[in-house]
């Protein structure tokens, strides 16, 4: 079988907020920067050149948020329920994104993750070869990052930017089609 | 057929007391006599069952090597001896003691905690004097003495790799253990199957029925049929090729194995003696509905329940969604996926197939359980399965040839297809007429197509409705929920998930504003008799029973019991948790019990948890719908309930 690479430092980070399997509890600690810093084809990235959302005064979207709203409602709901909100069997990952590190996230996602005991088991499968996933983290994250913050309400983004011609090739050149 | 019933619990009644000796003679008795079979693979040398009355044949099977004591036992009412309640599937007990007009008195005898804290499905068995109990991953057996306020006499714990979690879509159930024989057959999350001394727990044999690390797992119970078991396979959402096996009760041996997609071999299909509703089947059936070779990665896994015909000897089951939830990607029917199979259960060879829902695009998963019932249609006493599928149809056929009698929706909220066409002179015959606009594969990729009913869970998913002969109506949980539904591209890695849609949910609109009913089915007519809105999804299975009730369980935790004829609530009570068991009874001590697992999870409580929203009803109806998570929180108890002494 599969084993889920485990970068130590992030585990025990993890092991705080685990155990959460009816997540829905507020998160405490310092809301993270998702403000824009600077925009580069139809991608938006904070001062600290991470990837973040941007909502537009009519309430558009850009195109990563939207595909993020469209990749987390097949690959990850299943689990983690509707919009981030967190379900019986997994962690709300709206509240998830905003503890987190970005690099961090990318690691569990990739690596996946075990709580397992106490009659509660947490398993997080490893994505790291699963282009679906894997070409549209940083779309899902930047999803979760707008619902984290209540920048967009729960359900499907009303209006969202096109998608580049840049986003195009980057996606199909992860794709590979 | 009632005098070997008494003698089977008399015999039963003495193991249990023997439960905590080693006694271990009844076994090698069993297993003496099983190395005297001749080799059951050869199909072909398999002699016509001998033809006769029910009874003879039941003589006959009985002087047969290692064979079944479970079909006698079944009859016992006293007991509840598999998870279905019988082969039929009907899940209805004769006890009468608790009725209409004493349950409104019912009250809570003993409880148990499984210690796991998990969607608790499926529920438990009573053999003699013993309960037995399993637990969702890791699948903890309990077998728990009636006699003694439920002391565990034994406890098997097995050791599985966490990491199966990671591929079990959708919660870690287990919808139970069975019985045959004196053994207690599990099949484990990781695809185990382990055979254990009823009495003792100790391990008879164990073998892995499927791989894990190509996302193969598993939540079903089994069938115990002759001197076999019979077992599906979980994985729809990874690409697994779909497949129904039959394992030797004493050895474990693998005895035959039939795929739902692929080469005629491969299906354990006859061109020309196996059916589709009642022409030969022909060649190359599966494998010329899909694109090249699809079929490989077509799903049609067998995840829900299996039914046993014993006059017919026949075996009933249905396959689930099709490969990827992206339709444009696999074009055709996807054969046999979706579809009922009726095989004869000495060599898995298929007698008929039917396809509900040809080329899937909507994840109706076909799995659900087949009811095999007698009733009079147009005056004509016929041999009827009856089905509720995940696509919003209930279907009655005639079980020996496959016919198709009626096709109606169960729920009026179901808008993806008009109907099912019945002229048997049409060349869409058998066929569902899909409606343009809520068709994903017209829409085509990238394209939300909206307002979709019933929801990707189906009008009922695999929770178990329950048959009355006494009223002739079928108790049937439902979902009232509709869906948004945009499918795109995805490429398959195994032992990773294979989706490609996006979905989002929402009760159905213009109607009550909750997520399910609870209704009172005419299978002969197609007809709802009475249906009782729920806030949320029914996901536990129901009981009806020969003292006029039926019992169902709710997600907020409610157990329920209405009056079978008017739908009439006379009784409720909040269990720990939410409800996606199976309600079960048994008579102990000269007293009728009830009982329930609670515990809540599986698809219920993954979606339902935050409540739904309804993007179509514009923002301030955006998180106006109840979230579960208001009612009930995780849990993992059996509830047993009984009147006051």
């Amino acid at each position: 079988m599969r084993k889920p690479g485990s970068p130590g430092a992030v585990l025990a980070i993890l092991m705080l907020t685990a155990s959460v399997g009816w997540s829905q509890q507020a998160d405490t600690a310092a809301a993270p920067d998702t403000a824009v810093a600077r925009e580069e084809d139809g991608r938006y990235f904070n001062a600290e050149d991470i990837p973040t959302f941007h909502i537009a005064e009519d309430g558009t979207v850009d195109w990563r948020t939207y595909s993020g709203y469209r990749r987390y409602h097949s690959e990850c709901h299943v689990c983690h329920g509707p919009d981030g909100e967190g379900s019986s069997y997994a962690p709300a990952l709206k509240n998830s994104v905003m503890r987190l590190d970005y690099y961090d996230f990318v690691g569990i996602v990739a690596g996946g993750r075990q709580n397992v005991g106490g009659g509660h088991e947490n398993v997080m499968p490893a994505f790291g070869d699963n282009a679906n996933v894997m070409c549209y983290l940083d779309d899902i994250y930047v999803y979760l990052r707008a619902r984290g913050t209540d920048a967009i309400p729960r359900g499907r983004p009303a209006k969202h930017d096109d998608k580049t011609d840049v986003i195009r090739e980057d996606e199909n050149a992860c794709m590979g089609t | 057929m009632r005098r070997s019933l008494m003698m089977s619990a008399a015999v039963l009644a003495v193991g249990a007391a023997q439960a905590f000796a080693q006694e271990a003679q009844t076994d090698q008795t069993d297993q003496a006599a099983t190395t005297d079979q001749t080799a059951p693979a050869d199909q072909t040398a398999q002699t016509e069952p001998a033809t006769g009355t029910d009874e003879a044949t039941q003589t006959a099977d009985a002087g047969q090597a290692g064979q079944s004591d479970l079909q006698t036992m079944m009859g016992d009412p006293k007991q509840w001896v598999l998870q279905a309640g019988d082969y039929a599937n009907t899940r209805y007990s004769e006890l009468e003691e608790i009725n209409k007009d004493n349950v409104g008195d019912l009250q809570v005898a003993w409880t148990f905690s499984t210690g796991v804290l998990r969607g608790h499905e499926g529920g438990p068995l009573v053999i003699g004097d013993m309960m037995y109990l399993t637990t969702p991953f890791p699948n903890t057996v309990y077998a728990l003495d009636l006699n003694n306020d439920g002391r565990i006499v034994w406890r098997y714990d097995p050791q599985q790799d966490p990491n199966v979690i990671a591929v079990m879509c959708c919660d870690t159930v287990n919808r139970g253990v069975a019985y045959d024989n004196n053994t207690i057959f599990l099949h484990q999350a990781d695809t185990t199957l382990v055979a254990l001394d009823a009495m003792t727990g100790e391990v008879k044999w164990s073998v892995k029925t499927g791989d894990p690390s190509k996302g193969e797992t598993n939540t079903a119970t089994v069938l115990p049929v002759k001197d076999m078991v019979l077992v599906g396979v979980s994985g729809g959402e990874y690409g697994v090729r779909g497949r129904l096996s039959a394992y030797d009760q004493a050895t474990g041996e693998l005895r035959w194995l039939a795929y739902s997609t692929g080469p005629d071999e491969d299906m354990l299909v006859d061109p020309q003696n196996t059916t589709v509703l009642g022409k030969p089947i022909g060649e190359n059936s599966s494998i010329d509905s899909w694109e090249g070779d699809q079929w490989q990665i077509g799903g049609g896994t067998t995840w829900g329940w299996y039914s046993y015909d014993p006059e017919l000897d026949l075996i009933y089951y249905g396959t689930g969604n099709p490969g990827t939830w992206n339709p444009s990607q696999r074009p055709g029917d996807n054969k046999w996926s979706m579809t009922i199979m009726a095989r004869d259960p000495d060599d898995g060879m298929a007698r008929w197939f039917y396809q509900k829902t040809p080329h899937d695009e909507w994840d109706y998963d076909g799995v659900n359980e087949n009811i095999l019932v007698d009733q009079e249609i147009d005056g004509q006493m016929r041999h009827l399965l009856v089905n509720f599928d995940r696509n919003g149809f209930a279907y009655t056929l005639d079980r020996e040839t496959g016919e198709l009698l009626v096709a109606k929706k169960y729920d009026p909220a179901v808008n993806w297809a008009t109907e099912v066409v019945m002229d048997p002179n049409s060349d869409q015959f058998g066929r569902p007429q899909v409606v343009a606009d809520y068709s994903t594969a017209q829409g085509g990729e990238d394209t939300n197509v909206t307002q979709i009913c019933p929801a990707a869970l189906g009008s009922k998913d695999q929770q178990p409705a329950a048959f009355s002969p006494e009223t002739g109506l079928f108790y049937v949980p439902t979902n009232h929920v509709c869906m948004d539904y945009e499918p795109f591209r995805v490429s398959y890695t195994a032992g990773q998930p294979f989706v490609g849609a996006t979905l989002s949910m929402y009760p159905a609109p213009n109607s009550h504003g909750g997520m399910g009913n609870f209704i009172a089915w005419d299978a002969t007519t197609g007809e709802i008799k009475w249906s009782l809105p729920e806030q949320f999804s029914v996901w536990s299975g129901a009981l009806a029973t020969a003292g006029d009730i039926v019992f169902y369980g709710t997600l907020e935790g409610y157990l329920k019991a209405v009056d079978a004829t008017t739908g009439e609530e006379l009784y409720r009570f909040k269990t720990p948790s939410g409800i996606i068991g199976n309600i079960n009874t048994y008579e102990h001590d000269g007293k009728q019990y009830v009982a329930v697992l609670s515990g809540i999870g599986g698809w219920a409580g993954i979606g339902l948890a935050a409540g739904l929203t309804n993007p179509t009803e514009g923002l301030g109806a955006v998180g106006g719908y109840a979230g579960l998570r208001d009612f009930t929180a995780l849990g993992g108890q059996l509830t047993v309930f009984a009147l006051p002494d």
